[in-house]
Order: structure tokens, then sequence, then C-alpha cells
């Protein structure tokens, strides 16, 4: 609850902000200031320590799980905050409403890891994306960033109308928007509902638009034009965690659903994921551009995350978190640099190790992650996943994984030619000047990353105190 | 204890020397490094009490891997072979020059850590770490300071052994759902119960892997470009110590994890490996490059290693232990010539080579012993390991060593032939100024030479190393 109340009040508080001074630094400042209380406040949620006492009339739940997340998405936008929060402000001239509007993100983000109740799906998807909408267009000079944001608006709103349509057919299969009601393996709740073709039906239409929201093929379409088209920095958010937070919603209302989806369920899920992994992974071996190979990369980051859903179990769930920190981490540092670059492509990146040897060494940690190499975060995120699939399934999915790890290997293709234009190729990279705060954050964060591949269970730890 | 420190040691000089600007002192530094690890590893062989050689702590609880490490008798001989080619390599290339070289001497560095704990885990995650840590600073040693096409051919070698690494990685996470306690532990591998026809699957995830690493025909693609393009002091380490990773896993993890798929599919790898070595022969007779010629040399003698393992003697098995190391002292050797020629000539084709040994005498002496030696003549040290190793094939099937056999001719014809194009014959124009090799080299290759006699003369210090190990694989089936 705390997360949810000091995130909206966050956002309404960096509205006010923007009337009272124009300074940037301030604004940024002040932004980084409320996202540590708002840090502050959801771990305080752990220890039972609430601001107000607010009855939701079941409508929502909290759990470790829930407000773990929001402890990585929260801490994501924080070091996304110390990295790029300059370049935020060069965006355009409404700096304050930028910050605005990342906080009511996070208020969708809030809601979607705690929801009990469809209608609260509904509204915590809303309140994420239309936000999104708005940061997409937030160039409102460039071509591309307008359209970029018209069509993710059309898109999105195509997308929530099949959410709702979803919605309203459970609803009429059990008069109850509660996701109890909801008939799932553990819980048969009316009989009557679990016969009828509505629920299987309405959860089919509620998957879709899930798919949709992280970006799983074939509902992927919407991604590579507004990755590419949205100011970078704000690519950077959209892809990681309002991205992640799609898969806790999808753990939430499908953990024990899976098989309500009908027979089908059983092709459903590895057709999803094998989709996912080819378009995704093909598609990025032939891009030019940096900026777009990672807007691939991130649909074939999904194919992993979709695992999740295959296996359905303890690992899985630890799993996810585990990948959203370690996918997070990694591609919020690669955008910081990005955002630096003049030039997206990968020849823009050549010689940049003799240049800023101590950013390249960090984009490469961050790749390497991406890529899964172990010794870093990645590594044990793909790991977990596929540790779920076999112990869910045992042979029968040693299939599915041997095409997940092959496809791995196709990622390292991609990832690993930023590497050589850094490192192996000769070049003179026009990169912004960057501050030595900047670059000492980039190394911690890399180092972190290289903890993590080395003692993943300490941030899993967290889950159970 | 004394075994972590031979992965410590070269970890954490490789890190210091990151930070060694100048290029002598990291030199200097690296020599010492290596040295220091060679004289740990001789104390922990040779004066260590068993006990101490094994080093288990807890790692990650959750997943049920521990850092565990031992020094057996298997790991003894790779070890102190990869303790040897450090400083052989670092002295012998001493006098080489490299770009920022400080960066190169740590990457060496942490190779060799990589390689120690490949050689040494008995954790199964543990030496799925390891060996991706051992491939990683390679990558970057070749794409940098490689040759003109460093980068495509890298790339390759990098995809080939990644791919290999994640069918193994998927291998060992079924295999961990199958242990009674969930342990990457190698005893409770070895104890997990699993049916014939899983058994048959695992088999290939894990072969495949290994037999890229080797590299085993059909897979051995990655093997000539690499080694041609990359820089020569990586070169030795990649064919000298780091193919035998390969060797050594299917030893210590392939064939007993898996003991009736080994025996059923050994005629399938046997044929492969045998194939391998007439194709890889025959190619080395058409080479006009030395490193080109050794690399399809090594594809071969490989291949007869590969074989051997899986004809399942004890024989057999302890000629492979003790091929392994020959083999990694040969090509060193074999290399650091190859180096020398190109260093100071600037060419490595035979035909743009001829009547070297007329102005280099003493590396003229030293590489045709050494050339002997790749031939596997009597009283060198590969024809111990051949000899056993042709009498094991032999046992298993008469047909298979009589083709196995044709190798040996063929490694004749190609080693003598490339040995009398460069050192005899009339001077060219291109050796018309050469110079008798440094004292550095020299005294390298003579180290090597005394070790191609000493083990041709009397092997029984490394089978003695090795012959534990060798009946526990063989009785294990």
């Amino acid at each position: 609850m705390n997360a949810i109340i000091l995130s909206a009040l966050g956002g309404i508080v960096m509205m006010f902000t923007g009337i009272f001074t124009q300074n940037k630094i301030v604004i940024k400042n002040i932004a980084i200031i409320t996202l540590l209380l708002l840090l502050i406040g959801n771990l305080l949620h752990f220890y039972g320590i609430y601001m107000l006492h607010v009855d939701v009339k079941d409508m929502l739940q909290f759990n470790n799980f829930g407000l773990f997340f929001n402890t990585i998405a929260f801490t994501s936008t924080l070091i996304y905050f110390l990295l790029s929060g300059t370049d935020i402000t060069k965006v355009g001239i409404n700096v304050a409403e930028y910050f605005a509007l990342i906080f009511f993100v996070l208020c969708g983000v809030s809601i979607l890891t705690s929801f009990h109740n469809l209608l609260m799906l509904f509204l915590g998807i809303e309140i994420l994306s239309i936000p999104l909408y708005i940061l997409t267009g937030a160039d409102k000079k460039n071509l591309k960033s307008n359209e970029a944001a018209l069509k993710y608006f059309l898109m999105g709103s195509f997308s929530t109308g099949i959410l709702l349509m979803g919605i309203a057919l459970l609803y009429g299969a059990s008069g109850n928007f509660s996701i109890e009601s909801v008939p799932s393996t553990t819980s048969k709740v009316a009989e009557m509902a679990n016969s009828s073709i509505l629920t299987p039906l309405g959860l089919l239409f509620v998957f879709v638009a899930l798919l949709f929201k992280v970006s799983a093929a074939p509902f992927h379409f919407w991604v590579p034009d507004v990755y590419d088209g949205a100011p970078s920095v704000f690519t950077s958010f959209m892809a990681t965690i309002a991205k992640a937070v799609g898969f806790i919603a999808f753990i939430f209302l499908f953990e024990s659903r899976i098989a309500e989806l009908g027979p089908s369920s059983r092709i459903i899920i590895p057709f999803v994921i094998i989709l996912t992994l080819l378009i995704g992974n093909i598609t990025a071996v032939f891009q030019q551009s940096v900026k777009r190979m990672l807007a691939y990369s991130s649909i074939a980051q999904a194919g992993f995350m979709l695992f999740v859903l295959y296996s359905n179990n303890d690992i899985s769930s630890e799993g996810i978190l585990l990948y959203s920190v370690a996918y997070s981490f990694a591609t919020i540092g690669i955008f910081a640099i990005l955002i630096k670059m003049k030039d997206y492509t990968f020849e823009g990146y050549n010689g940049l190790a003799k240049k800023e040897p101590l950013i390249a060494a960090a984009n490469t940690i961050f790749l390497l992650s991406l890529a899964g190499i172990p010794l870093t975060a990645g590594f044990f995120a793909k790991y977990y996943m596929l540790l779920s699939a076999i112990k869910a399934n045992g042979q029968n999915a040693l299939w599915l994984v041997i095409v997940a790890v092959l496809f791995a290997a196709v990622s390292v293709y991609y990832y690993f030619r930023v590497i050589q234009a850094m490192y192996f190729k000769e070049g003179n990279p026009e990169i912004a000047t960057t501050n030595t705060s900047f670059k000492v954050i980039l190394l911690a964060l890399a180092a972190i990353i290289i903890f993590i591949g080395l003692f993943p269970t300490v941030v899993l730890n967290f889950l159970y105190f | 204890m004394i075994s972590l420190l031979l992965i410590l040691i070269p970890l954490f000089t490789g890190l210091l020397t990151f930070f060694l600007k100048q290029e002598k002192t990291a030199k200097n530094f690296s020599i010492f490094s290596s040295v220091i690890t060679l004289g740990t590893v001789c104390i922990a062989i040779f004066f260590a009490q068993n006990n101490q050689l094994l080093f288990n702590t807890q790692w990650l609880p959750a997943l049920g891997s521990r850092f565990s490490i031992s020094l057996d008798g298997m790991s003894k001989a790779l070890v102190l072979l990869t303790a040897i080619s450090f400083p052989v390599v670092f002295i012998a290339t001493y006098t080489n020059k490299y770009k920022s070289s400080h960066s190169f001497y740590a990457l060496m560095l942490l190779t060799q850590a990589g390689l120690m704990g490949v050689f040494m885990a008995t954790d199964a995650l543990l030496f799925y770490f390891f060996w991706e840590l051992a491939l990683i600073p390679v990558y970057f040693l070749s794409s940098i300071w490689g040759g003109e096409k460093r980068i495509a051919v890298t790339f390759k070698f990098f995809i080939y052994t990644f791919i290999g690494s994640l069918l193994m990685l998927v291998g060992i996470l079924y295999l961990y759902f199958n242990t009674v306690v969930p342990s990457f532990q190698i005893k409770d591998l070895l104890a997990a119960k699993i049916s014939l026809k899983e058994q048959n699957i695992l088999f290939w995830l894990f072969f495949i892997a290994f037999a890229i690493k080797m590299p085993i025909f059909p897979l051995h693609t990655w093997q000539p470009d690499a080694y041609e393009q990359s820089p020569t002091a990586v070169t030795m380490i990649l064919s000298g110590v780091m193919v035998k990773m390969g060797l050594f896993a299917v030893l210590r993890w392939l064939v007993p994890l898996f003991p009736e798929s080994a025996k059923t599919y050994s005629n399938i790898v046997i044929a492969l490996s045998v194939i391998g070595m007439i194709y890889a022969s025959l190619i080395a007779i058409k080479q006009d490059d030395i490193k080109r010629l050794i690399a399809y040399s090594s594809i071969a003698h490989i291949g007869l290693m590969c074989a051997t393992i899986f004809t399942q003697t004890v024989i057999g098995t302890t000629g492979v232990m003790l091929q392994m190391f020959n083999h990694g002292i040969n090509v060193i050797g074999l290399w650091i010539v190859a180096d020398a020629i190109e260093q100071q000539l600037g060419t490595r084709k035979f035909s743009e080579l001829g009547g070297l040994a007329q102005k280099a005498p003493s590396l003229a002496i030293l590489f045709v012993i050494l050339a002997l030696a790749n031939i596997a003549l009597p009283l060198t040290n590969a024809f111990v390991g051949e000899f056993l190793m042709f009498n094991s094939l032999f046992q298993y099937n008469v047909w298979v060593a009589a083709i196995a056999g044709i190798s040996i001719i063929l490694a004749a014809v190609y080693t003598l032939n490339m040995v009398q194009k460069i050192l005899y014959g009339n001077t060219v124009a291109a050796t018309e100024k050469a110079l008798d090799t440094t004292l550095n080299i020299n005294w390298m290759l003579i180290v090597l030479v005394v070790i191609v006699f000493a083990l041709g003369v009397y092997p029984q210090p490394i089978i003695d190393l090795t012959k534990d190990t060798v009946n526990v694989i063989v009785q294990n089936r």
C-alpha cells in the first residue's frame, strides 16, 4: 500500500515542482529524493509498517513476492535516474512532467504487483500504459517520436480492448471480479463457470492482452518502431521496468490457471516461447542500429522470461525476479551509454575501448550479462529459467530447453558485435562528455552484476525474510 | 588448500597485471607469477599430503552447488602441463611486441586460472563456470592481438564452443534433477538414477560440447583458422593445453557418467575420430603454412587419443593420459619454432623458406628433434604414448587399428616434408638474412627437448601420477 500511495503522491509532487522551479538540476534531485522515499516506504512494508490503513476490500493483496518486485523496480528506477537523469532533462522543456509520468508508471507497477481483482489488473495496466504513451511522444518536434507514440497508443488501446473483453467474459462466467472466482487447478470455484466456454475464452483474451504488454510474439509488432522512435532515455525505462512487471501480472493471474486455457495450453505456451525467441533473435541479427537491435533483443529476452508460464513452479518465480534484476540492470546500463553516443549504429561504437576504456569495460559486462555468459547475473537468470522448465516437465521439456539455448547462442552474435566494435575495430567514436560520477555509477552497476553472477542467492534470500 | 592456491595465484596476479602500465614490468611480473604457480604445483604434486589437495566449501547452498576442487591423479598430469606451459610460453615469446601488453599478459594469466579450475573442479556447475572462464579471455586475446582475419575467425571459435557448452549445461541440469540429493558433486551425479534412454540423450549433449573443444571431425572447422589467426603465444596455449580440456572432460565426466552409452556409441565415436585422423593428415600434407600444418597434425593426434578413450582399456587410458601431457609439450615446442621463424623472417610459408639450417644451426637441431617427436619416433616421449594407444585400439578392432595406423605414415610424410623444405635445400632470399635464435628461445626449446627425451626413455613418473585414476575410470563401468 505504501508504494501505491507514495508513488502517486510522488507524481503529484513532481507535477507541482514544475510550477515552482524550472531549474533542471533541482527537479532531478527532487525526483531522486522522492524515489528514495518511495523505496524506503516500500521496504517499511516488509516490516509491516504502513503509512495509512486503507480497507481495500480484498481488491489488493500484498505478499513478499510482489513487494520484492517493487523493490527491484524502484531500485532500477533509482539507478536509471542516477545514470540518465540528466538526459531526461534534455528531452524537452517539460522536465518536471517527465519525472511525474515516470512516478505514475511506478504507481501502475505497484498496483500490478498486488492486484487481487480483475478491475485492479485493468487499472494497473492503464495507469502503467498511458504515461508511457506520452513519454514515447515526448520529443514533440521529432516525427519519429510522434509516429511511435501514435502507433503505441493505437496498438495499446487495442490490446486494452481485448483485455476488457476478456475480463467481461470472466465476469460473465462467475458474476464476480475477484480473481479467486476465476477457476484454477487448485480451487474449483463454481462448477457452472467451469463448464462454461466463457472462462477459457475470457482467460485467452486476457492472456493475449498480457502477451502484447510483454512484447511476446506474435504480438510484438509494435516493439521495434516504438522502442526505436521513442527518445532513448524513455526506451530504456519502457524496455525494462514497464515490461518486467507484465510477467509479474502474468504470474499472479495464471500461476494456477494455465490449464484452464484448455487442452491447447500445452501447445500454446511452447509455441509462443519458440516464436518469440525465433523472431527476436533472428531479426536482431540483421539490425544495423544498436538501438533497434536492443529492441529486438528485448523481444528475445521476453522469450526466455516466458518460461515462467511454461514451468509455473517455485524455481521459475524466483527466476523471474532474478531475470528482472539482471535484465533491467544491464539494459539500463547499456542504454545509459547509448544515449551518450552520437551515432547509434554499430560503427558508431568503433574504437570506444581506446577512447573511454572504463565505459567500454562496463558496457562489455552488461552485454555479457544479456548474452548469459557465466560470472554475470544474466547467466543465472537464464539458468533458473532452464532449471525450472526441466523441473516442471523433465524429459519432455528437454527439446524446448535445447531450442532455447541454441537461440541464446544466436544472441551472442549480435551482443558481441558491439563488443567487437568497441575493442577490435579502429575508429573515432563521438561520445558526449561524461563526468566521473557517471562512470563510477556505471562501474558500480557492473560490479553488482558480477556479484550477482557469483552469488545469485544473496538476491533471492531477500524473498524469504 | 594448496589446490585453491593454484587457481588464486594466476587469478589475482592476472587482475593485478591489468594495472601494470609498463610493458617490461608486466612481462616480468607474469613470468614471476607463472613460475610461482609452477613451484606450487611441484610442491602439491610431490610433497603434499592427499588431504591437502582437496578443497571443499559452500558456494550456492540453495542450488546444491559447492566450490569443490581436488587435485587427483588425472588432474595432476594436466595441471603440471598447464603450469609448465605458461612460463615456457612467456619466456619463449619474451621479445614479441604487443600493443598494451599489460592487458595481454593479464588475460593470459586469467586463462591459466580458468584452465586450472577446469582440471580440478569436482562440481559440475563449477566445472561449467571454469570452462567458460577459460574461454572468454582467449576470445579477447585472439580478437585483439590476432592476424588480419582475427575477428571473424575468433568469433566462429567462440560461437562453436559456446553452443557446445550450453548443450552441456542442459545435460548437467537434467542430471541434477535425477540425483538422490540435489547436488552437482560428481559423486552424487554418478549415483544419479537415469534410464538408458535418458543416458543416451545426455551422452550426446555432453559429447558435442567436448567434441567441439577437442576437436573431433566434423566439428573441427573452427580449429585451423583459429590457430592460424591467433597470436602464437595464444595458439600455444590453445593447442598445447586447451584442447586437452575436451579430452580431460571425456575422461573425467562423460565416460564415468554414462558408461553404458559410452559403450553403445563407442563405434560411432571411434569411427569419427579415425576419419578425422586420416582426413586431417591428408589435408596437412597439402599445407604450405607452418601454423596450419601443425593445426591439422594436432587434429590427427587428438583424434587418436579420443578413439583410444572409447576402447576403454587400462593400457589405452594410461596411454591417453601420458599422451595428453606429451602432446602438449611437443606441440608447444613446434609452435615456438614456428613463432621464431615468423618473427624473424616475416613468413610462415615453406615455399618462401629454405636452407635455414645453415643460418640457424641450433634452432635446426632442436626443431628436428621436436619434429621427430611429432612423428612418435622411439626414444621420444610420443612413442610410448602412441604405442600404448595403438595397442589398445588393436585389442578393440584390428581394422580400426590398421586404418588409424596409416596416419602415422602420413604424419611422417607431412612433418618431414616441412622440416626438409624449411631447414634444408638452398638458402633463399628470405632466409639469407636469418640469424640464429635468441637465448630465451633456445633455452625453452632445450627444456622441452629434455622432457621429450626424459619421458621417452622413462615415462614411469607420469604413469605413476595417473595410475590410480586410470584404474578408477576403467573399473567404474
